[in-house]
């Protein structure tokens, strides 16, 4: 059964553990680092491609409004800038709601994609699989149509029982058109 | 080899660590939203279970029994991490569901406690099967309660919509409707599956 526990037995059974745990935790780090990467890049690009139209190639900046510094991919065909594909992040109600939002430069919003959410299941988390919710975003013109849930007076479908995360979605597509209106400028 | 698939249908039904030993209560009720998120969860804990049981099982008899927990601790996280990792890489979009839920696998309970009462004084084929059975009990109990509250709560199963544009019963989504599956669950297996 269990040995005996002296000092030196106990030093050398738990750093003889930890030391081939390491070995092992290392090199499985090394050969996933590179999936790891290329699956969180390809997880961007997807974001990008769905909320611009068709572009050559991107360049990531990033934009202070208000205090808030936001990263953007500028869009660029033909030597034409296409749009910006907006990082915006705000508290939704059970936690950081990042969208990726893509804008044209004369302001409308293109489409919006949903990065990261932690919404309740079968409540906020509808804003990333409810089709009439997600349609409302493409084409949505701020300067014709106001950036609001329509319980607020706006004109904002907002998702049943979902106030709150709609109100937070609205928000993040509102903090990203005056990035995108601050850098047109 | 009978003994060893005995202790398989042991972890299934008569030590089953949902229904029966209420181990590893935190990823049942969070992880189970949905049939295939329970499913993921049960079979993480799996892969946990069985490398951990083996690997524990091979180093128990020179381990000084002073430190034995902190040993085990160790390689179950190690593992775990090592899960992370692989989920990472090969299938992110599973990662990003039961993210938050798979470091919690350290400190579940089911993987210390077979370590404890099983892995340090039986051989590793014993172990493996310890594991495999407990595993899988732990990922049909998942499943299950999965299936019924994504049924109940979405009207979908394993993903597939079954009433249209309707809303289920929301409540099953949610922590209140995860208790009460889980009670009812109980009492059915206990009363038709488990006879002693």
């Amino acid at each position: 059964m269990a040995a005996q526990s002296n000092l030196k037995n106990m030093v050398m059974v738990l750093g003889l553990t930890c030391l081939a745990c390491s070995a092992v935790l290392g090199g499985a780090y090394a050969l996933t680092k590179d999936p790891i990467d290329a699956a969180s890049v390809a997880k961007t690009n997807k974001a990008i491609g769905a909320v611009l139209p068709a572009f050559d190639e991107t360049s990531y900046e990033s934009v202070e409004v208000d205090g808030k510094t936001y990263n953007y991919y500028k869009a660029v065909k033909g030597g034409e800038t296409v749009g910006y594909a907006v990082e915006s992040t705000v508290v939704g109600f059970g936690g950081p709601l990042s969208l990726m939002v893509g804008i044209t430069p004369d302001g409308t919003v293109h489409n919006t994609s949903v990065l990261s959410h932690a919404e309740t299941p079968g409540l906020g988390a509808k804003c990333n699989t409810d089709a009439k919710f997600m349609a409302q975003w493409a084409g949505f013109d701020p300067s014709v149509k106001i950036l609001s849930v329509k319980k607020d007076g706006g004109d904002v479908d907002a998702i049943t029982a979902s106030t709150i995360t709609s109100r937070a979605y609205t928000e993040a597509v509102k903090n990203a058109v005056a990035a995108v209106k601050s850098l047109e400028e | 080899m009978a003994k060893n698939f005995k202790l398989i249908t042991d972890g299934l039904v008569k030590n089953n660590p949902t229904f029966v030993l209420l181990l590893g209560m935190c990823p049942t009720l969070a992880t189970t939203t949905s049939a295939i998120n329970g499913l993921s969860m049960g079979l993480a804990t799996l892969f946990v279970l069985v490398l951990s049981n083996m690997v524990i099982s091979l180093i128990a008899p020179v381990v000084p029994d002073k430190v034995h927990i902190p040993v085990y601790i160790v390689v179950i996280a190690t593992f775990v991490t090592l899960l992370q990792l692989l989920m990472q890489a090969y299938t992110p979009a599973m990662y990003e569901t039961l993210g938050l839920f798979i470091p919690l696998i350290v400190v579940n309970c089911i993987v210390l406690g077979r370590a404890e009462a099983f892995a340090n004084k039986n051989g590793v084929l014993a172990s493996a099967c310890d594991g495999i059975g407990v595993g899988l009990g732990f990922t049909c109990a998942l499943t299950v309660l999965g299936l019924v509250r994504e049924v109940l709560g979405s009207g979908s199963a394993f993903g597939l919509n079954f009433i249209g544009g309707h809303d289920g019963m929301l409540a099953f989504v949610m922590a209140p409707g995860a208790f009460l599956c889980l009670g009812y669950l109980m009492v059915l297996f206990n009363k038709f599956v488990k006879k002693d």
